[in-house]
Order: structure tokens, then C-alpha cells, then sequence
């Protein structure tokens, strides 16, 4: 994974970055069924690696393939990330080691939803009764700010008469409004 | 030290600094949002390396398993997987609209737009 990352730093073909990226996430699905999440990796696989890949191929087939070579110089951003890895990494210091059962983080509330939750709400898979019946208001959320992004999206491209198409210079749209009034 | 350790922590910093330097050092936009993308991707290994027990099963329940997997972060990441993507669809869209505005997706020649218009 951390090589993907690499590549897709050094690519200036924004086509293989895309793919890289769509790699990347099946890579990341791959990382969670070893991990036992095999929910967020059925996710992922179909939501990270494919329609994110999707959009953003959708989005390069409108704007352009290639990246400009940047002029700026890459001291600063190099300093920043290496002062803020060194940190991050001092930070995990404390943390519990991998797979620890007595991480504070695997104490509370999990216990009572792996011993109760089979009776109480009837399904086995643990992952889906905490999404839609404990956490359900969470789910409620969510669906709510994908609703907004939804909205967002088709104002900024809507096909109304009023908007600029995507793909149409500016200019041209607001003569053919003018040729319509 | 025995094997896993810290390793897992270590490489999600590795690949939240990587999408951490794309975001901030490179002029594409589109590339930009793959950064933003690797870094929310490094953000949900560390959730679901958090939620791993050692010899624990998919949280699924069965007579015969006594140990299981966190379940508590894979619900939380799931939600952010999700969201994720609708930001990601949000800032595709802009991008699009600024290429019809501006005619290019590269910061730079953005900025000296801006500064010739003024």
C-alpha cells in the first residue's frame, strides 16, 4: 500500500494515478479482511475502489489527463509532513500494541453488545444490528449528509436552463440564454 | 518486542504523511483529492487495526466462537466510508465547475489568472 502511495506522488499521468488510487483502496480491502472487518471490506471494495474510481474517471474524461510540472520548490511541504510523521509516530508510542484484548478502546459497551445483541435485536451479524438499531440515529445522519452532497453535486452541474453545462464555455452558455429571452 | 507491535500504527502514519504531502505540495486538483482520499483511507486502517483482538472472529455470531473482533469501529468506518465517497463526488463536481470557469485544474495558472483579472 505504502508503495502505491509513492507511485501515485511521483505519477504525472493523472489517468494511472486514478487506477493507482482504485488499487489502492482493493489493496485497503484486502488489509481488512486480515483485520476481521469483513463488512468495511466488502465496503470499500465496492464503494472506495469502484465508484470512487468511476467519478474521478468520469471527472478526467471533462478536464484534462496530464498534470502541469509544478515550479514550486517541495522544501516546506517535505519539512511539514517530516515534523508531523515524527510526532504522529512519538504519539503511538503509547498506544496499546496490535491485537491487545485489554486496549481501553475493547473494554466498554462491546462486551454487552456481543452478549446481548444476538437476543435483542435477532440478527448475527453483530456490525449490522449496532448500525441500524443502536447507532441507528448515526445511520439517519448519514444518509442525511449524503442527501446534502447529492444536492450539492447536481446544483454545481445541474442541466437546468439557467446553469452552465459542464463541458460549454461560460460565454457560449450565457449567449444561448440571451438568444432564448 | 513481539512481531505486530506498533508496525500497524507506523504505516498508517507513513500513509497519512504521504496523502498529507500530495494535499499540500502538488497543483492538480484532481490529484489533490486522491491525496485527501489515501488520507482517509490511512485513517480507517487505524480504527480497524484498533478494533482487532488477537484470535478474535469476524463479529458474526456462532455457537461454537467465543472471541470476537471489536464491532464497535467497524460500524464507525462504515459510516465514514460512505461519507467519504459523497465528498469525494462534492469535490469532483467542483473541479468540474472550476474547469468551466477557468479552463484548467492546476492551482498555478489559477492563481496567475486571478492575479492578471485583479
Amino acid at each position: 500500500m505504502a508503495c502505491t502511495a509513492f507511485a501515485i506522488i511521483r505519477l504525472r499521468n493523472l489517468f494511472s494515478v486514478v487506477i493507482l488510487s482504485g488499487i489502492f483502496s482493493l489493496l485497503a480491502a484486502s488489509l481488512y479482511v486480515l483485520l476481521t472487518a469483513v463488512d468495511v471490506a466488502f465496503t470499500e471494495a465496492s464503494v472506495g475502489a469502484g465508484i470512487s474510481t468511476l467519478l474521478m474517471l468520469a471527472t478526467l474524461a471533462i478536464t484534462s489527463e496530464y498534470e502541469k510540472k509544478s515550479e514550486r520548490s517541495t522544501l516546506l511541504p517535505k519539512s511539514i509532513v517530516i515534523v508531523t510523521g515524527a510526532v504522529l509516530i512519538y504519539g503511538t508510542l503509547d498506544m496499546p500494541l496490535y491485537g491487545a484484548a485489554d486496549a481501553p478502546a475493547n473494554l466498554h459497551l462491546i462486551q454487552r453488545f456481543i452478549e446481548e445483541s444476538g437476543k435483542e435485536i435477532g440478527i448475527p451479524n453483530i456490525v449490522t444490528s449496532i448500525l441500524a438499531s443502536y447507532r441507528g440515529y448515526d445511520t439517519l445522519g448519514e444518509t442525511v449528509v449524503i442527501f446534502t452532497a447529492a444536492i450539492g453535486v447536481l446544483v454545481l452541474l445541474g442541466h437546468g436552463r439557467n446553469r452552465w453545462r459542464p463541458g460549454k464555455q461560460p460565454k457560449i452558455a450565457r449567449d444561448e440564454q440571451e438568444e432564448e429571452v | 518486542m513481539e512481531f505486530p507491535g506498533l508496525i500497524n500504527y507506523w504505516i498508517v502514519v507513513v500513509l497519512m504523511m504521504s496523502g498529507f504531502y500530495i494535499v499540500i505540495s502538488q497543483g492538480n486538483f484532481v490529484k489533490k483529492i486522491v491525496g485527501l482520499n489515501i488520507f482517509q483511507v490511512s485513517v480507517f486502517v487505524l480504527y480497524i487495526s484498533m478494533s482487532k483482538i488477537d484470535g478474535g472472529a469476524a463479529p458474526i455470531l456462532d455457537e461454537a466462537i467465543k472471541n470476537y473482533s471489536n464491532p464497535l469501529p467497524h460500524v464507525l468506518i462504515l459510516t465514514a466510508i460512505v461519507v467519504g465517497v459523497a465528498t469525494t463526488a462534492l469535490g469532483l463536481a467542483l473541479i468540474v465547475r472550476i474547469k468551466d470557469a477557468y479552463g484548467t485544474i492546476e492551482e498555478d495558472e489559477i492563481i496567475v489568472q486571478e492575479r492578471n483579472d485583479s
